[in-house]
């Protein structure tokens, strides 16, 4: 394209977001990936100027017993907190506002959202104290009679889990919730009047008609709770051991506990990698909206 | 918050036959609705309502109970400069630095992607959307390392810049939808008066969407007051770190013991965030503005 003065005038508004892009989003990528070729740590002379290593930090990774675990460890956070929990969760919740009247349809979705809109460090602090030994959810068994264990040590995946679910829900209902206002009525009345009971109705009319904000927001809570850190940092801190280190808390381990910067950066990068595939596919799906 | 979410079609359809045909069912099944959505709703609030109690609790512990003794002496023991005021006073120089950065930079963004068709205009459009899809958490070992390299580390203009260049893609693509909504007739007008682009851009476009331009900013805003990782990470001195991390390292201090203080500091942090939540719910009009906006 030739640039005109004309065009070249059009672009300049664009100048200052594509320097701050490529500076802090951009920069930091590229760095990632040159970092891992590094032995790069977090003081002395490997600090400031570090060393090409070559793959020396992906060996080690392979090599190394927590990162298979970690990623693993990922794998099962992300699937049954974001893909199960808060996707099941979230359209059942949509579908049951739908039906309530409205000072119920008030409390539920206010309390919902609330637990979303916490900054997440206090969201944290709330789900370490219920899940403590001494928390509220033990002090309920207790109330029945049962001596709950201390699921912070004994059962951290479950419990970091859990309270993701409950973070992360509110997103997944209220995608959910515009989308099944946008269902036309005639459809399912008709599947109604077909003799179709609910659980049908769901499976054949609802559900391929709200396709596409399922596929959406499938991506988008993946994508969410695969950088989640904070909720599981303050409630486990990643441990006991690392029973519950996920990607995000290994490579910050790695590289400010363990001082290895340039090892926490392949982590990182292995990280973008999977985020960036996933993004693709995402990206892929809203192309409508951006042609 | 007002929680408006039926669809004015599921009210008004007709349904007369349906009805008739299935009337107790279909009203024991809106109670059992209703019930199910009490039980979640409860659930849901118990971890939340920990945190308020045991702000007011004289001896508060872990677990949710009814107080032995209310009192504000928590919400006095913490409120010191060091403790409380500066750690707000960082949060808030953290927050509304990158909203304003990050609001003046989308909209002069937006405002060509909106208005031109720009073969480059696409593809900077997905590339702004990847960087939506980026998880910030991943490269934050990285950022570490190239503010090492940049000598930013500590700085708090560094940590402002760095958050509106994360929160800007976001920003970029909401502030594009809600200006490819204010119709360019009402610009072709200032054109032909002789308004240069940005003329226009100042004096027509922008008073139309101040609503879209204050979601974009309190949007902003309630991530940066709420992000702990990113300043954890980047900030190092105790003077100049926000609530979110100093709140952190009193967890780690005191946090054993004196749990009706770390309730009530994170209470007063809390509150900002809960307020502006409700603001945006009123000048969107609807309680799930933010997740409309995320959703493009």
């Amino acid at each position: 394209m030739a640039l005109t003065s004309r065009g070249a005038a059009r672009v300049v508004p664009l100048a200052p977001a594509v320097v701050l892009l490529a500076l802090f989003m951009l920069g930091p990528v590229v760095w990632s990936f040159y970092g891992s070729f590094t032995n790069a740590s977090l003081t002395g002379p490997a600090a400031l100027n570090p060393e090409w290593i070559g793959l020396d930090n992906y060996t080690a990774l392979i090599g190394d017993p927590d990162f298979p675990k970690s990623l693993w460890l990922t794998i099962v956070f992300v699937f049954l907190s974001a893909v199960v929990g808060q996707n099941v969760m979230g359209i059942m919740l949509a579908g049951l506002l739908r039906s309530a009247v409205k000072p119920v349809r008030s409390i539920a979705s206010t309390v919902v959202v609330a637990a979303w809109v916490l900054p997440e460090i206090v969201a944290a602090f709330a789900a370490y104290a219920f899940f403590h030994s001494e928390g509220t959810l033990n002090t309920m068994l207790g109330g029945i009679g049962i001596t709950g264990p201390d699921w912070l040590y004994s059962t951290p995946m479950l419990a970091v889990i859990i309270a993701n679910i409950w973070r992360g829900t509110a997103f997944s209902m209220m995608v959910y919730s515009a989308a099944l206002a946008e269902v036309p009525p005639e459809l399912t009345e008709a599947a109604q009047l077909d003799g179709a009971n609910g659980l049908q109705r769901l499976a054949w009319v609802t559900l391929p008609v709200i396709r596409r904000s399922i596929s959406t927001n499938l991506m988008l809570t993946t994508l969410q709770t695969l950088s989640v850190f904070t909720l599981i940092y303050v409630m486990t801190g990643g441990g006991p051991g690392t029973d519950s280190s996920t990607l995000p808390i290994l490579a910050y381990q790695e590289a400010f506990k363990f001082a290895q910067v340039g090892y926490g950066t392949a982590i990182a990068t292995v990280m973008i990698i999977v985020g960036a595939v996933f993004s693709v596919i995402y990206i892929r799906a809203l192309r409508p909206e951006v042609d | 918050m007002t929680g408006q979410m039926t669809a004015p079609a599921a009210k008004t359809r007709p349904g007369v036959v349906v009805g008739q045909m299935a009337g107790p069912r279909v009203t024991a099944t809106k109670l059992a609705a209703n019930l199910v959505l009490l039980v979640i709703a409860l659930l849901f609030v118990l971890p939340m309502a920990w945190v308020l109690v045991a702000s007011f609790d004289a001896g508060a512990t872990l677990s949710f109970g009814l107080p032995e003794a209310v009192t504000t002496a928590n919400f006095s023991a913490i409120m010191t400069p060091e403790l409380t005021w500066l750690p707000l006073w960082n949060a808030f120089v953290l927050s509304a630095g990158s909203g304003a950065i990050t609001v003046v930079v989308a909209v002069l963004a937006a405002y060509p992607l909106s208005r031109y068709r720009m073969r480059f205009g696409k593809y900077f459009l997905y590339s702004v959307l990847f960087g939506t899809c980026l998880p910030i958490t991943a490269i934050m070992v990285p950022v570490y390392a190239l503010f090492v390299q940049l000598n930013l580390l500590d700085s708090l203009p560094g940590t402002i810049f760095f958050m509106a260049a994360t929160s800007l893609p976001m920003a970029i693509w909401m502030t594009k939808n809600f200006m490819d909504s204010v119709p360019i007739s009402l610009e072709e007008a200032a054109w032909t008066e002789g308004a240069s682009a940005m003329q226009a851009l100042r004096r027509v476009v922008l008073p139309l969407m101040r609503p879209g331009i204050a979601v974009v900013f309190i949007f902003v805003f309630v991530q940066a007051w709420g992000n702990f990782f990113v300043p954890f990470v980047l900030l190092l001195s105790p003077e100049k770190q926000p609530a979110a991390v100093s709140i952190f390292a009193f967890f780690g201090q005191y946090g054993s013991v004196a749990y009706g203080q770390l309730a009530a500091y994170s209470l007063l942090y809390a509150a900002p965030v809960l307020g502006l939540y409700v603001l945006v719910t009123r000048i969107s009009g609807s309680a799930f503005a933010l997740a409309g906006a995320v959703k493009g």
